[in-house]
């Protein structure tokens, strides 16, 4: 009795080969998958003129997290499956088992502003895991602070929300910047919970005056005159490159680096341009240089690499292989390519900038 | 390239930019009706399977067996046909869903997915109807064309035809493996006895479930269950090999030699897949259940493109915006012979008239059974009774009494501008940009040696 499990797995794996029992739940309901996980969406509200919080259902094969993490989540936009990362707002183990993300649309990105704009409740997005290491500590500080800009906020809320919850809010400092006090995404859930936790200090920064002119940006120079115990506090900075750089320098020259934990919205920008570049075969741990009119299989070839390859034009996909980093185009079709793990075709594809293939 | 075109070099590069332009104007179309439409088929597909096969329970009784097997049968037609092999292609890849992908897709057959994308998408798609390159040219052991040698053993094909088709999948899981190579040296052993190995496990895991798991759940339906998969897989075999072997090889079809497609530009890497396939007609059903490889033509010019857009692009492939539209006649379904019973019979002899031009006809091909049904604005269609004219061709291609194109039998186009087509690279389409006109070189053809006249715009 003791191998039952597994022989009747074996048993139902020989039943649906060449696909798996999973294939089949999932075909009935995405969220019965164990093997992809799925979500539904519940709801879509708005939090700013730009800003929505999105909360989804998890299939059944999600497993709570922590405060602070962010997670991989997939969208179907005109048929075609894009990810990205992006905080959870929402504490780990809600009651009614959602989940939430809030997204704020950027103005050129597709993802973003589907997201805010475009999803609906019912529709399915997919999932990752929650990872992410900024996040509380097991044993929590004794004085916290939290150093926040835009849509910073997110994994902080989460953080917040948490803590709330479990009613031992600690000692605890919250400096969020934004252009006006309309556009602080969750303002007036933070105002209320400044108001009822006294353990709870919130300083808004506004980056646009009254009448809309600009005025100086936060800094932590200009915060440690609000808040003068910043190197006995364990700290959490996320935000736009600016402000984490800022804070990155000051802990450092305290000689306190130990006590920050930072996390970044954007990805460093990799240089190179539009003139080919650095091709670095990952794996293999080859090097080469390619031109903007070389393809990714030639250069590969030219540099050892062993390239999967086919047909040589962009019709058998036999030489389908994983984004590792950067960015390439299709020599075809002018449409560049530049999320990690996606596959691309190298014989039509030429690196615009530095690339990573994982190969 | 030995085609009985009256194309001139210029016309070949014409076409191929016409033909990119169609295939940038699909890719820039596809959306979610597209994605809708795949996953709708994957569920209908997975129903009608978990149904035939649930339904085969009560198989003890004659028309749940019937229904059954029926369910069975065409599940696993969709599975194979408009599911599995475009999947492979890559049709879907541009979804990016994991699950739906070229590279993790396996499929209902007993050939292994990675090995029969390399046989099928690399070797038949890229060299396609070359004698001695394209394997799928009687799979190795039909000879379907006069420039195929000759064997004794030809002599019994029709029957071996007929028992491949019986067990067509493991004929072609066999096939991919190469075996032949290894007897000729071309193929290393060990990389042979690798795949060897693995398409024996999937061979055990297909078999495991329809010949001992299903039969044994079903208990004392053990026999009806057996029977009932063993035919629903010999249907799926046999329709396979039907629609199989009318895409490549009715007469009409042309093949080409190695040396032909020596620095084929991109324009006639697309002439050479227009000249080589064949249309089927008929309902959406038959589209539907022949994976769309009833548009045969378009699959090969357009091979990743989703399968359910070839019946939309079909009309534009026959008469492009730049050519006048020419009279052609549509088949049915229902004309059809399955080129087995004509060209397989017919090639078992030595010799034979070469079928490199469209208009050669087989003696034994009976008279309801017409070339195939190809665009003849590209030359391929030299139907008998019928005169084709293009732009500015004063003497078009004339029929002969016998069936036979007086124009184009003996004349082909491979003596044409050979030393422009060397010129272009073989990777043709990658070393070219876009706009750019291919030297066209001495034209050898204008003085009519390649079948008439030729326009004035060529």
């Amino acid at each position: 009795m003791l191998h039952i499990r597994p022989l009747l797995g074996a048993v139902a794996g020989s039943m649906t080969s060449p696909l798996r029992p999973d294939d089949y739940r999932a075909t009935i309901n995405p969220l019965w998958s164990r093997r992809r996980l799925s979500g539904r969406v519940e709801a879509v509200v708005p939090e700013t003129s730009d800003t929505s919080t999105v909360v989804v259902r998890p299939g059944v094969g999600w497993r709570g997290g922590l405060a602070g993490q962010h997670v991989s989540v997939g969208v179907s936009i005109e048929g075609v499956w894009h990810r990205r990362t992006f905080s959870l707002s929402s504490p780990p183990h809600r009651p009614d088992g959602l989940i939430a993300i809030t997204v704020k649309a950027r103005p050129d990105g597709l993802v973003s502003r589907h997201i805010v704009h475009a999803l609906r409740p019912g529709q399915t997005v997919r999932l990752g895991p929650p990872t992410g290491r900024f996040v509380l500590p097991d044993e929590l500080p004794a004085q916290l602070l939290f150093v926040t800009a835009g849509s910073g906020i997110t994994p902080v809320m989460s953080m917040l929300r948490h803590l709330a919850e479990s009613r031992q809010m600690p000692d605890v400092m919250l400096a969020h910047s934004a252009r006006n006090a309309s556009e602080v995404i969750f303002g007036e859930e933070l105002r209320r919970m400044a108001a009822q936790l006294p353990a709870l200090r919130l300083y808004e920064h506004h980056t646009r005056s009254a009448v809309g002119r600009p005025v100086a940006r936060l800094t932590m120079r200009a915060l440690s005159a609000i808040c003068n115990d910043i190197p006995e506090r364990m700290t959490w900075v996320c935000g736009p490159p600016g402000l984490v750089d800022d804070a990155e320098s000051y802990w450092r020259e305290s000689g306190i680096s130990d006590r920050l934990l930072t996390e970044r919205f954007q990805p460093a920008a990799r240089p190179g341009g539009g003139q080919g570049g650095r091709v670095r075969f990952v794996r293999s741990g080859r090097e080469t240089t390619a031109s903007a009119g070389t393809p990714l299989l030639a250069a590969g070839e030219e540099a050892g690499v062993i390239m999967p390859t086919g047909c040589r034009m962009g019709a058998c996909h036999s030489c389908l292989v994983p984004l590792a980093g950067g960015q390439v185009r299709d020599l075809r079709t002018g449409d560049e390519h530049d999320t990690p793990g996606d596959l691309i075709q190298t014989c039509v594809s030429v690196p615009v900038g530095d690339v990573d293939i994982d190969l | 390239m030995a085609t009985p075109t009256h194309l001139s070099a210029r016309d070949i590069e014409e076409l191929g930019e016409e033909l990119d332009r169609l295939r940038a104007e699909i890719l820039a179309s596809r959306g979610e009706d597209d994605a809708r439409y795949i996953r709708r088929v994957i569920a209908a597909q997975r129903g009608l399977e978990a149904g035939g096969r649930a339904m085969m329970f009560a198989s003890l009784l004659p028309p749940a067996w019937l229904a059954g097997t029926a369910m069975l049968a065409v599940a696993k037609i969709l599975e194979n046909m408009e599911i599995g092999h475009n999947v492979l292609h890559g049709q879907w890849d541009w979804m990016r869903d994991p699950d739906i992908h070229s590279t993790t897709w396996e499929w209902d057959s007993a050939s292994p997915a990675a090995q029969w994308k390399y046989s099928h998408n690399y070797v038949h798609h890229t060299y396609t109807n070359v004698v001695g390159r394209d394997r799928d040219l009687g799979y190795s052991i039909l000879r379907v064309t006069p420039e195929q040698p000759w064997h004794l053993v030809h002599m019994a094909q029709p029957l071996y035809n007929l028992a491949l088709a019986v067990v067509f999948e493991w004929g072609i899981a066999l096939y991919d493996v190469e075996i032949e190579k290894v007897w000729r040296r071309e193929k290393d052993l060990d990389q042979t006895l690798n795949q060897f190995g693995s398409a024996l496990k999937k061979v055990g895991r297909q078999g495991m479930k329809d010949y001992v798991v299903f039969p044994l759940l079903a208990g004392p339906a053990f026999l009806p269950v057996l029977l009932g998969n063993l035919t629903a897989n010999v249907t799926r075999n046999i329709w396979a090999h039907t629609v199989i072997f009318c895409g490549h090889f009715p007469d009409g079809t042309t093949t080409f030699t190695e040396e032909e497609i020596e620095g084929e530009s991109r324009g006639e890497w697309y002439l050479r897949q227009l000249l080589g396939s064949a249309n089927i007609s008929g309902p959406a059903a038959l589209h539907l259940l022949s994976g769309n490889l009833s548009h045969q033509i378009e699959h090969h010019l357009f091979p990743d493109l989703p399968s359910n857009r070839y019946g939309q692009i079909a009309p534009r492939v026959r008469h492009p915006p730049t050519r006048p539209p020419v009279p052609r006649r549509v088949r049915g379904a229902g004309s059809r012979t399955e080129p087995g019973a004509t060209r397989v019979p017919s090639r078992r002899s030595p010799g034979g008239e070469p079928s490199a031009s469209p208009c050669g006809d087989s003696p034994w091909l009976p008279q309801r059974a017409m070339p195939a049904d190809r665009p003849a604005a590209y030359g391929g269609g030299c139907e008998r009774t019928r005169e084709v004219r293009l732009p500015g061709v004063a003497e078009g291609h004339r029929t002969g009494g016998a069936g036979r194109c007086r124009g184009c039998a003996g004349g082909t186009a491979s003596g044409r501008s050979r030393s422009a087509r060397h010129r272009v690279s073989d990777r043709g389409l990658l070393q070219r940009h876009p706009g750019q006109v291919l030297p066209t070189g001495p034209r050898r053809d204008r003085d009519g040696a390649g079948g008439g006249p030729r326009n004035a715009a060529g």
